[in-house]
């Protein structure tokens, strides 16, 4: 991790949606990210683990500003991300790139490929063409496209997947950001296409020392691509730690599940049946009482974990985990 | 109880084209394999390579502009094959072969009860009442882990892992001689992928039912497969025993394949397989991975056969030329 203040920092993070009945009738919120902590550094990747629902995605949307936090703040470089107005705002989102998780729906259909990627140039005032036209050559040398001339003048359905996936990494470049944020990036690519992609957002997060925040389902390829892990259930981060540490020792009773659900390849893997924790994950409109994951725990303590929050805990030096198993009355 | 090592179906030749507007597209191009009686057989592929299209085949669900169909495919004793639209229909389509559609928890009809729907292809096709197939259907939920309290629900009210199995259990209901699954549990989270490979391996070992299971997921495939056969570009370049496939795979593909699955404990990053793969309307003349391959030699210009290395295994590269026992 490199020294200094973080580059991005969100502090007691809540992201509600209300919900209402006839278009007035408030009858409650879904708390997709409900108090969330945690701060990024510069040149760091990470990743944002966890299934569908867990609120990963409402989190990286209010990272980029889509969504307004319900409570507590976002600073980026200092700044609190609800100030910026105006310009101040347009030159935030020119920092911060986001890779989307299907890029035939991230690319419009009618604009070829120079078109598409000369847009962001022209809003944020890049005037001369030709100036443009040698930055965007730029960065589709860096997503490693060939025939340059060629992909220019397509659009987007004449490319395959890998290759719009690639567009849209450039465009995320073109505006020199210092910060990344993909959010499934891989999920709707081939098997063969996905490890290249996330080698060249690694590679490319390296080269210019760019923070990269994955949002991902998949705990098998994180090891490859980010630093730290941060793993959500139920709009909470529930362990985090750096990724070698926490797939090694992994200390949360949700994490250990997630890894024991995935194995390695393997003929045997047909023979047994997996431990698969009971149950699904949560509503957010109504999260359980005391720590979220309690009712499918196979570990969880009666009377405390149903009643009372978990704090964070450290049972590992620079690795958390949000469990009362770790309390030492407990005797863990 | 039926002979383990019998054949259930006998896959020769199958092609399947389709007429498109820059010409025909061979989806499937030339595909032979047998599944035995209670045997998982995974068609493995990435998209695009003719796997869909295959399972479409053989259940015979064909779009409009179906080209060419043609080949040999025997369930049992029939040569299902040579039965017209008709008799296929009211004697095969979910009476012996039942699909799992590809997103098919979310084609479920909205207004309708869950249980009515899983009960319809006993009310259709074999003309049950009511409720003799409701009864029916209650036994095939508790199988699949559905509470039998569902039959009444509407799918809205059920989550995509309680849905999954609910289509899972329409296909089982017949109980017929070979459920196809087409990418099952893909759009499903990891821990209800899990689950849902769980039931799959319950319901083989206790019911004794043949799977097609269709994927793009080595991972997920490992979780029931007897045996694999992975496709290409609308042919099956390798078919061998899981153990096989897995551990000492043998067409250049198959080995690139394997590597460059992600492996939770493995300290080495995936590898990945550079170019694309070819297109279906203009496949190339030779070899079909040719292209991609690092093991290309002039032979490979021409076609290759499908060499049998040992009777478990069929691997379609001239490599193994010679090598054909």
């Amino acid at each position: 991790m490199t020294a200094g203040s973080p580059l991005l920092q969100a502090s007691n993070l809540h992201t509600w949606f209300e919900l209402r009945q006839w278009g007035f009738l408030r009858v409650g919120s879904v708390r997709a990210v409900d108090g969330v902590n945690f701060a990024l550094a510069r040149g760091e990747s990470v990743a944002f683990v966890g299934e569908s629902g867990c609120g990963k995605s409402s989190l990286a949307r209010t990272l980029l500003g889509l969504h307004r936090p319900t409570r507590g703040e976002v600073t980026f470089d200092g700044e609190e991300l609800s100030t910026l107005k105006g310009k101040a705002r347009q030159r935030y989102l020119a920092r911060v790139g986001y890779v989307q998780q299907d890029p035939f729906g991230a690319l419009p259909p009618f604009m070829d490929v120079r078109r598409l990627l000369n847009e962001p140039l022209i809003i944020h005032g890049v005037r001369d063409p030709a100036a443009r036209e040698e930055r965007i050559r730029r960065v589709l040398e860096e997503v490693r496209l060939t025939r340059v001339d060629e992909i220019l003048s397509k659009f987007p359905h004449m490319l395959s997947g890998g290759q719009q996936q690639r567009i849209v990494i450039a465009r995320a470049l073109l505006l020199e950001p210092a910060m990344i944020i993909a959010d499934e990036p891989v999920s709707m690519l081939d098997a063969s296409v996905r490890v290249e992609i996330l080698n060249l957002l690694r590679n490319i997060q390296r080269e210019r020392e760019l923070t990269l925040a994955f949002i991902t389902h998949d705990l098998s390829t994180v090891r490859h691509f980010a630093d730290r892990i941060f793993v959500m259930y139920a709009g909470r981060i529930v362990e985090q730690a750096p990724v070698d540490e926490l797939l090694d020792h992994p200390q949360h009773p949700y994490t250990q599940s997630l890894l024991a659900a995935i194995a390695d390849v393997d003929a045997d893997n047909a023979l047994e049946e997996r431990d698969v924790p009971g149950g699904e994950p949560p509503s957010l409109l109504n999260p359980p009482p005391g720590c979220r994951f309690h009712p499918r725990c196979p570990k969880a303590i009666a009377g405390t974990c149903d009643v009372r929050e978990p704090p964070r805990f450290a049972p590992r030096e620079g690795h958390y985990s949000d469990c009362w198993l770790h309390d030492e009355r407990h005797g863990s | 109880m039926t002979d383990a090592t019998e054949t259930l179906l006998r896959v020769e030749d199958l092609r399947l084209h389709y007429q498109t507007r820059r010409g025909v597209a061979r989806a499937v191009d030339g595909v032979s394999f047998d599944l035995r009686r209670n045997e998982a057989l995974v068609i493995l592929g990435e998209s695009g390579c003719g796997k869909s299209s295959l399972a479409k085949a053989l259940m015979r669900v064909l779009p409009r502009n179906v080209q060419h169909f043609g080949g040999h495919v025997m369930l049992g004793e029939t040569d299902i094959m040579a039965l017209n639209d008709e008799r296929f229909r009211r004697e095969i389509q979910w009476n012996r072969i039942a699909l799992v559609m590809q997103a098919a928890m979310n084609a479920l009809n909205p207004v309708v009860r869950v249980g009515e729907q899983v009960a319809e292809p006993l009310r259709v096709h074999r003309g049950w009442s009511k409720e003799r197939a409701l009864e029916r259907v209650a036994e095939t939920f508790r199988k699949v882990g559905v509470s039998t309290d569902f039959i009444q629900r509407y799918p809205f009210e059920l989550s995509g892992g309680m849905r999954q199995r609910v289509v899972l259990a329409m296909a089982l209901v017949t109980e017929p001689d070979l459920v196809i699954l087409d990418e099952p549990t893909s759009a499903l989270d990891v821990l209800t992928q899990a689950a849902i490979m769980n039931v799959l391996k319950r319901i083989k070992r206790d019911e004794g039912t043949s799977f097609i299971l269709i994927t793009h997921d080595v991972a997920t495939s490992s979780e029931l497969a007897d045996r694999v056969a992975l496709m290409y570009a609308g042919q099956i370049v390798e078919f061998s025993d899981a153990r096989q496939f897995f551990h000492d795979p043998a067409h250049p593909y198959s080995k690139m394949l394997m590597d460059s699955v992600p492996r939770l404990h493995q300290p080495e990053a995936p590898g990945h397989i550079p170019g694309e793969p070819p297109d279906l309307i203009n496949p190339p003349a030779g070899c079909r991975f040719a292209d991609r391959c690092p093991s290309r030699f002039e032979r490979c210009d021409r076609d290759p056969d499908a060499f049998s290395l040992d009777e478990r295994r069929r691997v379609r590269c001239w490599l193994h030329e010679g090598e054909d026992a």
